[in-house]
């Protein structure tokens, strides 16, 4: 296999999978796996006329809002078009498309970037840095100094940037939550470092005990394994949880008594659904309690109420680390030269909105709070469907964009998963699309407790739509459970 | 995989230096399944884990991968740092370190900005005040584009890129090239240099994989390859020859390599050349293409200045071309990377990050697994894609845009060209300066024939001559370059790289500048 026999009877070996990089092979990544991929399959399929169980399919396998038919902030979208061709401000009577605010934010970023087309400094344009490090001094209450801030092509990129840093080889290990977004899977297998698990809780919300930390470090130290950072994702992905400040508190401590690297991934601060919490940056926290750390904080303009994935835009903010390794990682981010300008120009309006009194302010209050309550509407929809499936439970999404209830699965489901050399509930998925168009992510594409099964699923599709979608995925369950079930005590 | 000659000895060595110096770090480990990491060490030589924190910091910059620490990018490096505090300090400095168009002045195409800004803010396209804003085919493509990309520019694509881009490419390619060309073959990514890595990555596997490298060479490549843990092979382009590559000089480097118990797996080649300006001949593609069969080379195209073209006896053709051209087996076994990219030719939009892989040839498991790892980034960004799609489908003979997009396009690398010949010329006119023309790319490469004193002078300064030489022109003039050594050169030999970008009205003064700079650093070590 991968070999052709030439003519003259020489054999010619292409690269082939056996011949790849092994960290190459070894990594996984199961939010676009194989049931995407199937999905996708089907999707040429129904173009093609073909007929099937259902009329469209729909994706809720990915946190890809505006996808699913979310609308991007006017404020944000004008600013960038104004940037994309900026003879626009020029016209006479430019003023009756958009408003003063937006041109005059438009000019300004021009001024210092000069054009979307050039690269800037490889940290980022200073200014869009600056406009990030104020507005995290207004969120937090601390200072934030912009020479501390990366831009990059996404959070993604960052943590790529990261670890490939701190990871000199197998001995050196990441703590890293289960269930887990599995970017810090697949970049860890990447990079030939180690993961090592920390349970999280599901009886208990998903919290994060300070034990199970503990216990991860002390058995991985046994193996001769260096802990050298500590992925929390807060608000969780997949699980949704936000994190009560004493639990923060507790982490912070934890890695000031350990000596580790905290990553802090909050991408998802601006979609909490809960009064009863709030959340705030484990930054604030640190200065706050005067645990002083090394902390990587990462944000990103792909969720919250903006949702713009396909702009690429982040920033990570590093405190706590020696000034040659920012200059390291300066020297890393040079050699890409620099991250895309326009995901730059929307960090920077993600951060800095418009300002009371200003004219877009209240349009993007506005949206931002008609966009807030209607993912908390959804997911509380959701959330309600799948906790009266039978065999299901589910934690109730505090904050980000998924749900994560739990399955029961028959024996039979299990044997047949089994037969397929399938994890059980990759199996169910796979029926739920095979029959439904629904397309989720199997829990164990997170990783979960052994014997445990999940799947998560977005509760992105529009409100106009998601009723559909819930009937569909409690009507497939019923069905899977009467052909595969019934449920035993011991599921 | 086939037990390599030299294992064994490889083996000897290494129980031989742990015995006798228990700390010695060996590059490669033994242990299957944990090759291809390239700090490791083997679990039976040691005892404890390595250090993990420093004067109080767990990530102090003795602690950090190692091979990370070890790269270098010189295009960001020591002058553009020094470049930097002057800045800071007031100085108006002239940033000719990166081919960076739009940043010295050049302007983007009219018609793919007003494309851009209308799927940025869609509902400008029915807006009734926005009419008289763009033309119709402006409106209409935007309509279009929007159609590659449902959900707008705000979602993920398809982690590959949007199918309808890919297919543009594609047809691009086979109208280039005059065979077929299948989106199912492209990658598109944030920037060739994203491509590039992919592929780095996909084919090290530990540090006795040698990927071979031009000499001088974009510095991507040196860097990458030390990230990734390989070893550079680098392969001497020929100054005297017009930067020429020989076959015989291949040969050396693969034999070299093989010698020292290395694989050579890859060989890249910058055509239009990046620093060195040259363009490839037919002949010479032809020439390499036969040497990558045989020697069972992947074969990496970095063709991202295909447009950057200042001569008329050396047109671009791409490896694609001329490998089909050839025929079997050639055609058919040949595994090539061609690279491309929306920062250069005359769209210079670097600033969007927009780049394409092609392969040929590829295993399709191989393809899956680089559609594995894309993923893991869930998509480029979608202004990157658009802008591609704006360069390979432009507006054609006929379109309302058609005459200024052809004019804009047109005139761009006319003034390129003239600006490579003044440079040339300029550089040429100096004492103790030979510069090889700029045939293609953006940048020119002048050759710095040094007198004994300067470079006893930088001796005693700590730095390499062409450093020094590049740092006292900074300090003097503001011109920021960047020195050869940070593209490799042959032993001896110093140059520097600046490009040609500065604005043609510019150009004297700058000229000027230089001149006088160097004939007093002439005057001064003579």
């Amino acid at each position: 296999m991968g070999v052709s026999t030439q003519a003259n009877g020489k054999q010619h070996d292409f690269i082939t999978e056996d011949t790849l990089s092994e960290r190459v092979r070894k990594a996984e990544y199961a939010v676009r796996g194989e049931i995407v991929a199937r999905a996708g399959q089907l999707q040429k399929e129904l173009q093609e006329g073909k007929k099937l169980p259902f009329e469209s399919l729909v994706y809720c396998n990915i946190g890809n809002p505006q996808s699913l038919g979310q609308k991007p902030m006017t404020f944000l979208r004008q600013v960038l078009s104004l940037c994309d061709y900026p003879q626009l401000i020029e016209q006479p009577g430019i003023e009756k498309i958009f408003p003063a605010d937006a041109l005059s934010r438009a000019k300004e970023y021009l001024a210092a970037c000069k054009s979307t087309g050039a690269y800037s400094e490889s940290k980022g344009t200073a200014l869009f840095r600056k406009e990030v490090s104020e507005a995290v001094e207004r969120r937090d209450g601390h200072a934030c100094n912009p020479d501390e801030l990366f831009l990059t092509d996404g959070a993604s990129a960052g943590v790529h940037l990261i670890l490939r840093t701190i990871i000199r080889g197998e001995q050196d290990a990441v703590l890293t939550p289960i269930p887990q977004y599995p970017l810090y899977s697949a970049t860890l297998a990447l990079n030939g470092g180690t993961l090592v698990p920390y349970y999280l809780d599901e009886e208990s919300g998903w919290q994060l005990s300070i034990d199970s930390l503990k216990k991860a470090t002390d058995e991985a130290r046994k193996d001769g394994k260096n802990v050298r950072a500590l992925v929390v994702i807060n608000p969780g992905n997949p699980c949704g949880q936000v994190l009560t400040r004493e639990n923060q508190e507790e982490i912070l401590q934890f890695c000031a008594d350990e000596g580790v690297v905290l990553m802090a991934d909050e991408v998802y601060q601006d979609n909490i659904y809960v009064q009863d919490k709030t959340w705030q940056s484990f930054k604030k926290v640190m200065r706050d309690t005067k645990t002083e750390i090394p902390l990587v904080s990462m944000h990103s303009v792909s969720k919250g109420f903006y949702g713009e994935c396909g702009r690429r835009g982040a920033f990570m903010e590093l405190v706590g680390l020696p000034q040659g390794v920012l200059g390291e990682l300066g020297k890393l981010a040079s050699i890409s030269l620099c991250s895309n300008i326009a995901g730059q120009i929307a960090t920077a309006i993600i951060m800095n909105p418009p300002k009371e009194g200003e004219p877009s302010h209240e349009l993007w209050q506005q949206e931002r709070k008609a966009l807030l309550e209607s993912l908390k509407k959804r997911s509380r929809m959701l959330a309600e469907t799948l906790s009266k499936m039978e065999g299901v439970t589910i934690n109730t999404p505090e904050g980000a964009l998924y749900a994560m209830p739990r399955i029961r699965l028959p024996k039979k489901a299990v044997q047949e998963a089994e037969k397929i050399s399938k994890a059980p509930d990759f199996f169910y998925c796979k029926s739920m699309l095979e029959e439904t168009g629904i397309v989720t992510v199997p829990g164990s594409g997170f990783q979960q407790v052994k014997g445990t099964f999940h799947f998560r699923t977005t509760f992105l599709p529009q409100e106009s739509e998601i009723g559909a979608v819930c009937e569909r995925v409690s009507a497939f369950h019923k069905r899977f459970l009467e052909k595969y079930g019934p449920l035993e005590a011991s599921d | 995989m086939k037990p390599r000659g030299g294992q064994r000895l490889l083996r000897q060595v290494q129980s031989v230096l742990e015995q006798r110096c228990p700390e010695t770090r060996l590059l490669c480990s033994q242990t299957p399944g944990s090759r291809g990491f390239a700090s490791a060490i083997p679990q039976e030589a040691f005892d404890e884990p390595p250090q993990n924190h420093k004067e109080g910091k767990v990530l102090h910059p003795d602690l950090l991968n190692e091979n990370f620490r070890n790269a270098e990018y010189a295009v960001r490096g020591e002058l553009y740092l020094k470049g930097q505090e002057l800045v800071k300090a007031g100085r108006d400095i002239i940033f000719t370190n990166v081919g960076n168009p739009q940043q010295l002045g050049q302007k983007p195409l009219t018609f793919n900005r007003q494309v851009q800004a209308l799927v940025s803010a869609p509902y400008l396209i029915d807006h009734p005040q926005a009419k008289g804003l763009f033309p119709a085919d402006a409106v209409a493509r935007a309509k279009t584009m929007l159609k590659y990309f449902p959900g707008g520019v705000g979602a993920y694509s398809d982690s590959r890129g949007s199918a309808g881009v890919r297919q543009e490419v594609a047809d691009n390619i086979t109208r280039r090239d005059g065979y077929p060309a299948s989106p199912d073959n492209v990658f598109l990514t944030d920037g060739a240099s994203v491509a590039v890595r992919y592929m780095l990555n996909a084919i090290i596997r530990d540090n006795r994989d040698g990927i071979m490298v031009p000499i001088p060479q974009y510095p991507l490549y040196s860097a990458s390859i030390q990230l990734y843990g390989g070893r550079l092979l680098g392969y001497q382009l020929d100054e005297d020859a017009g930067w020429g590559m020989g076959i015989p000089e291949l040969r050396r480097t693969v034999r070299d390599a093989r010698a020292n118990g290395l694989a050579a797996r890859a060989i890249v080649f910058i055509n239009p050349g990046n620093p060195t300006g040259q363009c490839l001949s037919y002949d010479n593609l032809r020439e390499l293409i036969k040497f990558a069969h045989e020697e069972k080379l992947v074969l990496m195209a970095d063709e991202v200045y295909q447009e950057n073209i200042y001569q008329d006896k050396l047109p671009f053709v791409s490896a694609r071309k001329v490998m089909m051209d050839l025929g079997e087996p050639y055609s058919k076994e040949v595994e090539l990377c061609s690279f491309h990219t929306v920062s250069k030719g005359s769209l210079g939009e670097c600033g969007l990050r927009g780049g394409y892989v092609e392969t040929t040839n590829l295993h399709p498991g191989t393809i899956e697994e680089i559609y594995k790892i894309a993923s893991i980034n869930l998509s480029p960004n979608i202004m990157g894609q658009v802008a591609m799609s704006l360069m390979v489908n432009p507006p054609k003979e006929g379109d309302e845009s058609y005459p200024q997009y052809k004019e804009e396009r047109a005139s761009t690398i006319a003034s390129l060209r003239r600006r490579a010949h003044t440079m040339t010329d300029a550089f040429n006119a100096c004492e103790g300066i030979t510069c090889n023309f700029t045939e293609g790319a953006m940048y020119s490469f002048p050759r710095l024939h040094l007198p004994q004193k300067a470079i006893e002078a930088a001796r005693q300064a700590g730095k390499p001559a062409d450093t020094f030489y590049c740092l006292e022109l900074l300090e003097e003039t503001g011109i920021l370059t960047v020195p050869g050594t940070g593209f490799g050169q042959r032993e001896g030999s110093f140059h520097l790289r600046t490009t040609i970008l500065p604005p043609e009205d510019q150009m004297p003064v700058l000229v000027d500048r230089f001149q006088t700079f160097h004939k007093k650093f002439m005057d001064k070590y003579r």
